[in-house]
């Protein structure tokens, strides 16, 4: 029997906005912009909005100062703040209110002007040692996540003879990937040997096994599936969503080669009734590279350990046997700060057929992951078309 | 009553030259970082105990820093052989060649003026 949540929802609106660089804007001013951008893709208006989903990087009582300049004064706000998997996190707690009746229109939505704004990653790495004090972790590394995941990728390649080159596989099929998105961010050419000749930021990681550091803001409105079928644009219906969360510091995963997508995709896959196989298009919180490969094989696309030699030879790039990441991911397209609310709207456009050269033909059910912290939350959502109801 | 709560034992300890970690009374396994309650089992009846101070690199990397941010860092996670495992760094020995499976001994030094635990390679 269906789970009583399948389905029950639907996205009918996405909207971005401050891609790259934002100067002379703030955040709460870009995600206003992607804001108005979902609402008006939905054919509704902001005032139509009566929920609001929204987290920060750097302020603790975000939704308060969202509700406040949006001028909105929702029913339903939901602002947990797991990293970079929020926005795909959000979900399940919109769904019950949805289906609650509590609210009619869910505003998921967030900002950051991190490449621009004078709070830099640097300046938040800082703040973070103070706000955020983690005695056993940081004498010895930065608050800054790339020694976390270089931990985890040195581990999976000692254990399962994941090669440097199977890793710059994944950074190159993302730029495929952004090669056919106009909105991508960096879409110069990029090979393997460029990938692993570039600067080395953690071993066995080099700058282009990083995700971009840009500005931007994204949003998108969640609605009862009864309500979307009089929107705007056909409704990408919520299938299933599930998050898992098993550490916080990098120190404390038991196995850095499984993460707890591992449980947050079996749960999201049992509310939609699918497996891996019937996904159509993946959209993953790549993060880093390993970051990729991990969660193929955690969500099940192959078994645990084969990841590299699962995205070799273009394997998950444009003509490949499974496309992931097409808009260019964390790695090539967007990041600003957290990357979860884009593989959203990424896998929505993907499902309305809007993807332009991009575009996966016959698209009808994406699996997405998000990821926050440093492999610490995962949350896993499973998006539809209407056929798959 | 204690004066401290587990964190402050440790760093107290840690301060005074030795390497302290917990063991739950309830299950009998070994507790890392110091908590109130056992992770494994939930029991709140933690000892503190004297590991050898012998572990094993789980996973290592290298984090390439500008020469005006510290220069290069040696990071590693060390499996302790009780069982715990800790984030730390290897030092005598080029950063570089630090290898998962290589065995390591703790010793307590000194970081900005606080303990820090740090681990040395040692042989076989
Ligand atoms: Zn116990």
């Amino acid at each position: 029997m269906a789970h009583p949540l399948r389905g029950k929802t639907a996205i009918v609106g996405v909207g971005h906005a401050g891609f790259g660089d934002a100067s002379g804007f703030t955040e709460m001013e870009i995600l206003t912009q992607a804001a108005l951008a979902a609402c008006a893709d939905a054919g509704i208006s902001l005032r139509d909005i009566d929920g609001l989903a929204t987290c920060s990087v750097t302020s603790g009582m975000w939704a308060m100062n969202a509700a406040e300049s949006l001028g909105i004064r929702p029913k339903f706000i939901d602002s947990t703040m797991i990293g970079g998997s929020s926005f795909v996190e959000h979900l399940l707690p919109a769904m019950l209110a949805l289906d609650a009746g509590i609210c009619n229109a869910v505003l998921v939505c967030y900002g950051s002007t991190q490449r621009s704004g004078t709070v830099n990653r640097a300046a938040i790495a800082s703040a973070r040692r103070l706000l955020d004090a983690q005695p056993y972790e940081h004498p010895y590394g930065p608050a800054a996540p790339a020694p976390s995941y270089a931990l985890a990728a040195a581990r999976h390649m000692h254990q399962y003879g994941t090669t440097r080159e199977q890793l710059a596989e994944v950074a190159v099929a993302a730029r495929k990937w952004a090669q056919l998105n106009p909105e991508a961010q960096m879409r110069d050419p990029l090979t393997i040997e460029d990938v692993i000749g570039a600067r080395m930021v953690a071993d066995p990681l080099t700058v282009r096994d990083c995700c971009l550091v840009t500005d931007g803001a994204g949003a998108f409105v969640l609605t009862r599936a009864d309500r979307a079928r009089d929107l705007a644009k056909p409704p990408v219906h919520v299938l299933g969503n599930a998050t898992a969360v098993w550490h916080r510091q990098i120190s404390s995963l038991p196995d850095l080669t499984v993460t707890a997508a591992s449980e947050s995709g079996a749960r999201a896959f049992e509310m939609a009734g699918i497996t891996a196989k019937d996904a159509d298009v993946v959209e993953l919180y790549d993060a880093f590279t390993i970051n990729t490969i991990l969660f193929l094989e955690d969500l099940g696309f192959c078994p645990k350990g084969e990841g590299g030699r699962f995205v070799a030879d273009g394997a998950i790039a444009p003509g490949g046997r499974l496309p992931v990441n097409t808009n260019g991911g964390g790695l090539s397209c967007v990041h600003p700060g957290m990357y979860g609310i884009f593989i959203m709207i990424e896998a929505v456009r993907q499902l309305r057929g809007e993807c332009g050269e991009r575009q996966v033909n016959g698209a009808r059910i994406a699996v997405v992951n998000g990821n926050g912290g440093v492999l610490s939350s995962q949350s896993t959502a499973v998006l539809g078309t209407a056929d798959t109801l | 009553m204690q004066t401290a709560g587990p964190q402050k034992q440790y760093f107290d300890a840690l301060a005074a030259g030795a390497l302290k970690i917990q063991r739950c009374e309830a299950c009998s396994r070994h507790v890392f970082y110091p908590r109130v309650q056992c992770p494994h089992c939930g029991a709140d009846r933690l000892a503190w105990v004297q590991p050898t101070g012998l572990g094993t690199v789980y996973s290592t990397t290298v984090f390439r820093r500008k020469p005006a941010d510290g220069g290069d860092q040696q990071i590693a996670l060390i499996d302790l052989d009780e069982g715990v495992r800790m984030m730390s760094r290897v030092e005598n020995v080029d950063p570089a060649a630090v290898r998962i499976g290589m065995r390591v001994k703790a010793r307590v030094a000194q970081q900005d003026g606080a303990p820090v635990l740090v681990f040395d390679p040692v042989e076989g």
